[in-house]
Formats: structure tokens, C-alpha cells, sequence
């Protein structure tokens, strides 16, 4: 059929790009440097646990405050005429227009002692440590990943048809019950997708926690680290990683299914 | 028999988007009656209907529930349940909860729930379905769950917005006769809009037929068949043969100038009328019997009749009769007087007649530009100083549908169209004014089409402007 040979460059490309440096990493991670199978690796990466379970803490943190946050949003922009969605959209992807690394250093500049946002809080009478803590990773991390909480959200939800809010109005339900009733299960998949989305990268994000977090790291940073001085181990470790988030990818769309049966 | 009203609308206004959607709509509907809203797409009849389910607020008017204003009041709080067109059933909830939503909601006991929800399913034939996923139904069972869900609440009034639009034909001549014992068993007041004709015949108790946002007629189905408010309601109610005519006095009608008998009086000798004459009314004849004679051009078996064609004078009459006659023969065609409907034309002039001025004149070339709602239109073999007003005698034929789509007048809106046996009568409304015009094609109504003139056709007299006079 045409439509398969269409996929074809595709297909060379994912072998190529994706499938080997998969299996690469596999071999790497139960080899020693002189390619002789070994557990070492693993036992090294078992080491890093704490990074791992912080990591996994910031990560479904941030992934909670997008939701939070995105939700209402998502919600509201899902009732406003198309052409006022169309342009909010826009807008929410204009910050990935700028390089992930200059959005960073932004928030260092902000967050730093001495920076605007210190200098206004000094001013008023307020000090408190801004950088070099878990808010400010979380609130990197939020910031970086917000729009892909969004955009499946909005998706979804300007998706479902508007008669299904009037038929429930009509049946007799409240704005709060046709929320709970009809808007929020029909929204699942888009929350599925969107914490998908934010977690995943979130887990295995690199540099937010080191420059705003004081140094801070995460699994990211430690893989990115070891990669350098022992490719064997950095692969043991990457491995680890996607072991979690394929579990946690999986455990998502279980809840999924089950929740939107029918839809 | 004068029943209560429960559902009153009082002068109701609706504009969108700056254009007239329904116009001063006064409608009341009767306790326990099944009235149909009648009439083309973009008539206002959904638009209606969403004013009595609360969904919509009109800019002016009332809104009366069993006497009481009920303006403002949101959906939840009405005693009015709807049946929505593509039914608007909960994707993640099975037939069961899906009927349950309403009741669910008035918190009623689970035993009460489910009994209620039982028995409602039974009567819209889906027992047994309870746990069906509803996106596994077919488009009859959801159309029926749709129904129950509404019913089960045991409103005042059910609304329905062309449930049966998406169904097939079958299915949709059964559920017509069933929603109708529905509506008796459960004795309640059925508020249903279509554009089907015979939907609306076959149901209803009132028809209210509605064109470009007005009522244009309400009736029992047969009052409304075989009395006609006006051309438009007869052309839209099953088919008719709508003629032009005029009165020759009272009881005595010229159609095609042949002398038909008819049973009105008081229009006027001489006047412009609409004639209305059913297919099934017109009793052929030998030619020497019959008022008018015509030749038969096409015969079409339909089961129980046959449906002809027969060209008279110009003019293509149709005719449904048991008995065929062959394609060529001559016959005579004879109506009795009281099968005769005579009504006053829609539009009131057999002329558009409209003044201009003249915003350019031309000696050399003989042509001038005068200025028709802002826009600019040439009249050609014609000289009248600048600034001169027109007064401009413009017959039907004179305008016609612009085959260039820009024309010199846009975006008319296509009130009506009504098939006159030789040519299509078209009435066309512009931002100040309706015109009058004559088409040989077919137009769809309640869409917007551009127009040219042709002014060699027209009269045109210039206005003497007495200023200087008045002044003294």
C-alpha cells in the first residue's frame, strides 16, 4: 500500500536514530570499559537512588502545579470564541520560542539575591532565600512545562461538544455539576496526555536544578555528568531512568482507560 | 375549544450578529398539545425553541411560563427538557446513567432511580439496555434514549430540535408515529421543530409554519393544507400549482385567461392575487369539458397515482390522478370553486418601484450613476443632470442573480421562492427594501446572492424638485 511506503524514511530513521542507540545503551550498560558483561554498573546507579527519588519528587511536584494550573486555564480558554483560542494559544507558546537556556538564566537574573524580585521583597520588609531551593526548581520547572500541560488540555476540551453542556444544564445541573459531571470526565484523556507530557520530560530535565536550585541535581544532571568520565555507568543510569518512565507511562494509561471507558 | 396556555411568547426580538433572526414572535402554546415549528433552514424555529429552553435570552420580549415571566431563568431551573438534534448524549456514561443524569441530580432514592429509569426505557422500547454503552447504539436507539433521558425527568413540555434529522427514512416514519403515542401516553406538551413538511403533518396538533423569522401561519395540519395563509405556506406544505391571477369580481378569478369560479370575495375587481390550487384538486376532463386545456408532457407512476405534467398557455401544471393520460394528448383540466384558494400576493406591487439619485452624469456617452443603498450603479441610454432624483419603475424580470457574483447590489438575502408554472418568483430582501424578481433557475432560500439590474427594462422619471418654490 502507498501509505506504508510513505512511512518508510521514517521508519530507517527511527532504526537508525532511535532503535540502536536503544540497544547500545542496553549492551553499554551491562559492559565493563573492556566490553566484558558485568552488574557493576547497576550497583553504581543503585548508588544515585536519592537523585532518583528526588528527581521523581521535584518532577510530580511540578507536574501537579501545571495541572493545577493549567486546568482552569485550559477550561476557560475552551469557551472563548475560536478566534480568542487560536490567539491565546499562540501566546502560550511564544517563551518556547526562546531558547530553553535563556529562559533559565532569565529566571536566575529574577530569582538571584540582589535581582528585581529580592530588591522589591527587601524593599517591603520581606527576605527570604529565593534561589538555591526546591521552589525555585519547581518554579523553573513549571515554567518550562506549563504549555505542554496545556495544549492537550485545550485540546480535549474545546473538543467536547457544547450541547452535551446544555443537555446536562437542562437536565437540571448546575455550572459546579456540569463540571464535575460532565466537563472533568470528559477532560481525562487531555489530563492523561498532559501529565504525560510534563512528567516525563520533568523527570529527566537537566541544568534547571543546577542553576536554579544551587547546584542542585537531578538524575538529568548526574547522567549528563557520568556520560563524560564513564559512558558504561551514564548508560546504566539512563536505563534506570527509562525503566521508571515507562513504568509511570504505563501506569497512566491503565488509569486512563479505565476512567474513560466509552469516550 | 379555548385550552390554556402553559408557554407564552410575547413579541419576541432576536438579533445576532446585527441580523433579525426572529422579528416580534408571538406564540402560545397550548397544555398537553404537540405543535410543530415549521419552515426552512435559518427560519428562526431552533432559535425559538432555544428561547423556551432558556438556553437563549431574546434582546426584547417575554417569555411567560403558566402566566409567570420566566425571562432570565437558566435551563436547570425550567420545568422544560429537550431532545437535542444529534441527541447530545453523555459519551462516558452507559444508557442507564445516561437516563438517570437528570434524576440523579433531584437527589431522588436509588430504588425510585432505578424503577423510574426502568420504566421509561420500556416505553421508548429499549428494555434491557441499561449497562449498553450508548456510542455502541445505532442512531434510532440513541434518538430513543435521548427521549427517555428528557422524559424521565417528567417536565411540562418536551423539546425537540429535529431529532429525527439523522435517521433514515424507514426508521424515521416509524419513530414519527411513535414519538406521537409517546406524547399521548406520557400527556405531556410537545414543542417539536423540523423542516420536514410532513413530519410536521403527520404528528403535530399545531402547526406553526415560520419564514425569515416570522410566524407566517398556525393551524391545525389540515387548516394549514387546505388553507394557506399565503403563497409561501402552500408552496412549503406539500405541493401546489401557485399561479398568478387576478380578481375579476367577487367569486370569479382569471387564471391564465381562462374563468375559474371561485369562494372569495372582497379582494377587489382587477386585483393581483396569488392562486393556490393542490395537484390533487385538478380533475382532467375531455378538452371540451375543461376550463383550460393543455398538453400532457410527463407522467410519473408514484403508486397511487400518477403525477402529470401538463403545459397550458405557457405554463407547467402538475397533476396527481388515478387515472394516466398518455404524453402528447390534450386535456381539459376543471377545479371546483371551493378548491380554489385565493390569497394576496407577498408582495404587494407587481413593480419594484424605488427613487435614486443621480451621483454622475455622463452627456458625451449618455449615461448617468445614481446611488442604490450606497452603491453605485450605471443606467445606460439615459441623461439627467447631476443631482437629479429618479423615480424608477423596475419590473421582476428586470433584475436578475449576478452570474459574475459581484452584480451591482450584494448579499440580498432570498426570503422566499415560489414556482409561478412558467418562472420562479423570488423576493429579496436588501437593507432597506424587498424586491420583487423573476429567475428561471432554482434559488435556495434564507441564502445571500448578489444581483444585477437591467434598466432597458425599467421606467425611469426624474423628480421635480421643488425647493425654490417650498421656500417662498
Amino acid at each position: 500500500m502507498k501509505s506504508k511506503k510513505l512511512a518508510l524514511p521514517y521508519a530507517i530513521w527511527m532504526a537508525v536514530f532511535t532503535l540502536v542507540p536503544l540497544v547500545l545503551i542496553l549492551i553499554n550498560s551491562f559492559q565493563d570499559s573492556n566490553g566484558n558483561f558485568t552488574w557493576d554498573n547497576m550497583v553504581k546507579a543503585w548508588e544515585y537512588r536519592d537523585v532518583f527519588l528526588y528527581s521523581l519528587k521535584i518532577a510530580l511536584i511540578s507536574t501537579l502545579v501545571c495541572l493545577l494550573l493549567a486546568y482552569p486555564m485550559s477550561y476557560m480558554i475552551s469557551r472563548l470564541s475560536e478566534k480568542a483560542q487560536s490567539i491565546i494559544i499562540m501566546l502560550i507558546t511564544v517563551p518556547m520560542w526562546m531558547n530553553f537556556l535563556l529562559r533559565l538564566l532569565g529566571w536566575v537574573i529574577l530569582l538571584q539575591d540582589g535581582g528585581p524580585i529580592d530588591t522589591v521583597l527587601n524593599f517591603i520588609g520581606i527576605d527570604i532565600q529565593l534561589k538555591d531551593n526546591d521552589f525555585a526548581v519547581i518554579l523553573g520547572m513549571v515554567y518550562e512545562f506549563l504549555p505542554f500541560m496545556i495544549m492537550p488540555l485545550h485540546t480535549v476540551m474545546s473538543k467536547i461538544d457544547k450541547s452535551l453542556i446544555e443537555a446536562a444544564q437542562d437536565l437540571g445541573a448546575n455550572p459546579f455539576r456540569v463540571f464535575s459531571k460532565i466537563m472533568f470526565p470528559l477532560s481525562i484523556p487531555g489530563i492523561i496526555s498532559g501529565v504525560t507530557m510534563v512528567f516525563v520530560p520533568s523527570a529527566s530535565t537537566f541544568l534547571v536544578a543546577k542553576y536554579l536550585g544551587g547546584n542542585r541535581q537531578m538524575i538529568g544532571d548526574i547522567i549528563e555528568a557520568t556520560f563524560n568520565s564513564n559512558r558504561n555507568i551514564g548508560s546504566a543510569l539512563s536505563l534506570c531512568l527509562m525503566v521508571v518512565i515507562l513504568i509511570f507511562i504505563i501506569l497512566a494509561n491503565r488509569f486512563g482507560d479505565e476512567e474513560a471507558v466509552g469516550v | 375549544m379555548k385550552q390554556k396556555a402553559i408557554v407564552s411568547l410575547k413579541n419576541i426580538n432576536v438579533k445576532f450578529d446585527g441580523e433579525v433572526i426572529l422579528n416580534n414572535i408571538s406564540l402560545d402554546i397550548t397544555d398537553k398539545e404537540f405543535i410543530t415549528l415549521l419552515g426552512p433552514s435559518g427560519c428562526g424555529k431552533t432559535t425559538t425553541l432555544r428561547i423556551i429552553g432558556g438556553f437563549l435570552e431574546p434582546d426584547s420580549g417575554d417569555v411567560l411560563y403558566d402566566g409567570k415571566r420566566i425571562n432570565g431563568t437558566p435551563p436547570n431551573k425550567r420545568n422544560v427538557n429537550t431532545v437535542f438534534q444529534k441527541y447530545a448524549l453523555f459519551p462516558h456514561l452507559n444508557v442507564f446513567d445516561n437516563v438517570a443524569f437528570g434524576l440523579k441530580l433531584k437527589k431522588l432514592p436509588k430504588a425510585e432511580i432505578k424503577e423510574k429509569v426502568k420504566k421509561m426505557l420500556s416505553i421508548v422500547d429499549l428494555k434491557g439496555y441499561e449497562k449498553r454503552s450508548v456510542s455502541k447504539l445505532s442512531g434510532g436507539q440513541q434518538q430513543r434514549v435521548a427521549i427517555a433521558r428528557a422524559l424521565v425527568c417528567d417536565p411540562e413540555i418536551l423539546l425537540l430540535d429535529e431529532p429525527l434529522g439523522a435517521l433514515d427514512l424507514k426508521l424515521r416514519k416509524d419513530m414519527q408515529i411513535e414519538l406521537k403515542a409517546i406524547q399521548k401516553m406520557t400527556n405531556k406538551t410537545f414543542v417539536y421543530v423540523t423542516h420536514d413538511q410532513e413530519e410536521a403533518l403527520t404528528m403535530s396538533d399545531r402547526v406553526c409554519v415560520m419564514n425569515n423569522g416570522k410566524i407566517e401561519q398556525i393551524g391545525s395540519p389540515i387548516d394549514i393544507y387546505n388553507e394557506p395563509a399565503n403563497a409561501f405556506v402552500a408552496d412549503f406544505i406539500g405541493e401546489a400549482n401557485i399561479l398568478n391571477g387576478y380578481m375579476l369580481q367577487d367569486f370569479k378569478v382569471n387564471i391564465l385567461g381562462a374563468e375559474f369560479k371561485c369562494v372569495d370575495k372582497g379582494f377587489g375587481d382587477g386585483q393581483a392575487v396569488d392562486v393556490v390550487i393542490r395537484p390533487e384538486d385538478i380533475v382532467v376532463t375531455t378538452p371540451e369539458e375543461g376550463i383550460l386545456t393543455g398538453e400532457v408532457t410527463g407522467v410519473v407512476f408514484k403508486g397511487v397515482h400518477y403525477e402529470m405534467e401538463v403545459k397550458t398557455r405557457g405554463c407547467v401544471w402538475l397533476i396527481h390522478s388515478t387515472v394516466a393520460s398518455e404524453v402528447g394528448a390534450t386535456i381539459g383540466m376543471y377545479v371546483s370553486p371551493d378548491n380554489i384558494h385565493i390569497m394576496n400576493k407577498m408582495f404587494s406591487a407587481a413593480y419594484n418601484e424605488f427613487t435614486a439619485e443621480v451621483t454622475y452624469a455622463n452627456e458625451e456617452e449618455n449615461y448617468v450613476t445614481v446611488s442604490i443603498e450606497g452603491n453605485d450603479v450605471d443606467i445606460k441610454d439615459t441623461y439627467y443632470e447631476k443631482g437629479t432624483c429618479l423615480s424608477i419603475k423596475l419590473p421582476p424580470d428586470g433584475i436578475s442573480i449576478a452570474g459574475d457574483g459581484v452584480g451591482h447590489m450584494r448579499d440580498l438575502y432570498i426570503e422566499s421562492v415560489i414556482w409561478k408554472g412558467e418562472y420562479n418568483e423570488i423576493i429579496l430582501e436588501s437593507d432597506e427594501r424587498k424586491w420583487l424578481m423573476q429567475s428561471s433557475q432554482d434559488e435556495q432560500v434564507a441564502t445571500y446572492v448578489p444581483i444585477s439590474f437591467d434598466f432597458s427594462k425599467a421606467i425611469i422619471l426624474p423628480i421635480e424638485v421643488r425647493e425654490d418654490e417650498d421656500e417662498i
